[in-house]
């Protein structure tokens, strides 16, 4: 009997994150879908099944070409996380394992500069940019994603360090570490699920940026948030084409989430309340 | 080791980013039909200029205009060709943020532009904008629909008569609506609509001494009319409605009627897209007998920013694009029904065109009978038909199109959206040192 109900709630249980799953998944499978389907189609209401032409792919790869923006975005997202690792593991160690009075309020001071709209802070962004020539370019850009998404990457890589017994940590200095050996031989490779799990996050949020890679860009550093963008016309909803923009533009992505989905759960629930 | 070579290749990288560029222009533009066949015709221009290399910014209407206004006011310098409307061209070229367009070249021919359009992109007579393409708003009906509901469309009809054949063309049965107007807040859609019709309506956005006009009754006409008739036979939701969801619904046959830009009538009566693309028919926009129709005026332009390096370049290709020699290649390329419309009216001479596209000369008699310099009944102190040319309206429009919606939504009444959108307007108006 027992074994029945437990059975029952199990199959409940997997139905109910199916619908979830489903649930959370089908915009993105209707994009993919609506991409299949002509201009006509798309505006005729609800239907799954496309008649499957491609010529909307076709069309949004001969207005305007696909791998530049890809380029740009791989640079962009890969390029900022590396930094932002750089600046992070050594503030996330220090806060760590020799936090100081006010360690909590710099954090929270860190996080609240995300509370901010963006839009704020466009105009002396800009200027910025303007006089150091950093408009376009992917250098800007990239540290612009990287001092942007840097508040949570400190967080996260706090979180995980916080796990790490100290002693270990004191264990390496008897022997003699110095502090960057400590850091690279014996930290880091303690963490790496946290750390694996943080670049994997970092890169798919800088992917998904589409404030400041629009606004800061024109042609040379524009990744693929501008690509979708410019399909967005004021003569028409388009839908088919737009679809086809978007999922050329989220594709690359889904397949690293989908390989290293394991990775990024085990690492986002590293760390969390036991 | 690794870290270190990766180090490195980073840097390269970086140096290639700051790599310098050969001479070339930027050109920023919207993503609409025409200028992206622009956009496929260019080497034609390079083949003329080998010297100049041509670089483009596709953006989404909004985006491109927050943008080219952020790097125009801070002089960024990002663009040296600039996609802008009618609304800015005359507020720009006071603040002198543009560059007057004096080097078309001998055979430009800038007489031949339509003067209602040269009119609106003018200032003190210097031409500021050259125009890509250029519309006004006029009925789209279904001839079918109306032939069903027993009546004939006039070429100039009443705003009467529209409320008169809506309520007998509707049939929710059926899904059709009698009527799809703009609902959808924002200056540049439910508002642009909006402020033209009122303009036939006899309202008028300020007096003579800048004094918002919402609490006259002529605007009280004008929004009750709306609301009325679109609760009668406009389609549900009309309120979220901007230019491409009507599209979009009467493409699909679910409306009878649909006033809207002039350049909708290629893409309702394209039978790739359109289901009802041989029923359309086509009548100037309505009035209420008082002088003036409930039809706007918008070109899309070409404009030099006064911070590029490249002034002459640029100026070389605002003229190609908006040359006749540019409309002969389209035609050559892709037939005359795709040359953009409204800005020279040696196009509307031309048989040919007259002949691949039936709708030319309601579109040019539309053009025409908008006077962006006298838009309105009583006299104004402003330039625009559909807006007001001051840097305030973005903000205002759009504050006033978000009353108007709600009103449309039916959650305020008619009553209170004016009185709140008079607040409103004196609110900003007083801020602004319009008065007092």
């Amino acid at each position: 009997m027992a074994r029945a109900v437990t059975t029952q709630h199990k199959t409940i249980a997997t139905a109910a994150a199916w619908i979830v799953a489903l649930l959370i998944f089908f915009p993105i499978l209707y994009t993919i879908i609506t991409s299949f389907k002509s201009e006509q189609e798309a505006i005729q209401g609800f239907n799954l099944f496309p008649s499957g032409t491609t010529e909307s792919y076709s069309e949004v790869q001969a207005q305007n070409g696909y791998f530049k923006f890809f380029l740009n975005s791989v640079f962009l997202s890969v390029g900022s996380t590396v930094l932002a690792l750089l600046v992070a593991i050594p503030a996330a160690w220090s806060m760590a394992f020799s936090p100081g009075k006010r360690t909590k309020d710099i954090l929270m001071w860190m996080l609240s500069t995300k509370m901010m709209p963006a839009v704020a802070v466009l105009f002396p962004i800009y200027l910025i940019f303007r006089d150091t020539g950093l408009l376009d370019s992917r250098i800007g850009l990239m540290v612009m994603l990287m001092l942007i998404n840097l508040p949570i990457v400190v967080w996260m890589l706090y979180t995980y360090f916080r796990e790490i017994p100290g002693e270990i940590l004191e264990a390496a200095r008897m022997d003699g570490a110095s502090l960057w050996n400590e850091i690279i031989y014996v930290l880091t490779p303690m963490a790496v699920p946290g750390i694996a799990s943080t670049m994997l996050l970092n890169i798919i949020l800088a992917w998904n940026e589409a404030f400041w890679t629009i606004r800061l860009t024109t042609t040379e550093a524009a990744p693929l948030t501008a690509f979708i963008s410019s399909f967005s016309s004021p003569q028409g909803l388009f839908w088919a084409k737009l679809s086809a923009a978007s999922t050329l533009a989220i594709a690359p992505i889904l397949i690293m989430g989908w390989f290293s989905q394991k990775q990024l759960v085990r690492g986002l629930t590293f760390g969390a309340v036991k | 080791m690794k870290l270190r070579t990766f180090t490195l290749g980073l840097f390269s990288a970086s140096a290639l980013a700051f790599a310098a560029h050969a001479e070339s222009i930027t050109i920023a533009t919207v993503n609409n039909g025409d200028m992206v066949r622009m956009q496929k015709l260019t080497d034609d221009f390079t083949a003329t200029n080998p010297d100049i290399q041509l670089q483009w910014v596709t953006l989404e209407e909004n985006v491109l205009r927050e943008r080219v206004t952020t790097d125009i006011a801070t002089k960024g310098g990002q663009y040296d060709v600039m996609t802008i409307g009618t609304y800015e061209v005359p507020i720009w070229a006071k603040q002198s943020w543009l560059l007057p367009l004096d080097k078309l070249g001998d055979d430009y021919d800038v007489k031949d532009i339509i003067p209602a359009i040269a009119g609106g992109l003018s200032v003190d007579g210097k031409l500021y904008a050259a125009p890509f393409y250029g519309e006004s708003s006029f009925v789209m009906y279904r001839k079918d629909l109306m032939e069903k509901a027993g009546l004939q469309m006039p070429d100039a009809p009443t705003w009467d008569f529209i409320k008169q054949a809506a309520d007998k063309m509707t049939d929710r049965a059926n899904g059709v609506n009698g009527v799809c107007l703009r609902g959808k807040a924002g200056w540049g859609e439910n508002m642009a609509f909006l402020t033209a019709m009122s303009n036939s309506f006899g309202a008028r956005w300020f007096d003579e001494n800048w004094k918002p006009q919402f609490d006259q009754p002529e605007w009280k006409n004008t929004l009750q009319f709306y609301v009325d008739l679109m609760k009668a036979d406009g389609p549900e939701g009309a309120s979220s409605n901007g230019f491409n969801e009507n599209l979009a619904l009467f493409q699909q046959g679910k409306c009878g009627m649909w006033i809207d830009a002039t350049v909708a009538a290629s893409f309702v009566s394209d039978p790739k897209n359109s289901t009802v693309a041989d029923k359309v028919g086509y009548a100037l926009a309505p009035d209420n007998g008082l002088g003036k129709r409930g039809n706007w005026l918008w070109a899309w332009s070409l404009a030099i920013p006064a911070g590029t390096q490249k002034a002459d370049a640029a100026q070389k290709f605002v003229s190609w694009a908006t040359s006749k020699h540019y409309a002969e290649l389209v035609a050559s390329k892709e037939g005359w029904a795709n040359v953009p419309p409204g800005t020279r009216s040696s196009l509307y001479a031309n048989p040919e065109y007259q002949k691949a596209a039936p709708f030319a000369k309601m579109t040019l008699d539309s053009i025409n009978s908008a006077d962006p310099t006298h838009p309105t009944v009583k006299p104004v102190p402003y330039v625009g038909v559909q807006f007001v040319a001051i840097p305030e309206f973005q903000g205002l429009g759009t504050t006033v199109g978000q009353l108007f919606s709600a009103a449309l939504a039916g959650q305020s009444s008619v009553d209170d959206a004016l009185k709140q959108a008079q607040d409103a307007a004196t609110a900003t108006m007083t801020e602004g040192g319009y008065i007092k």
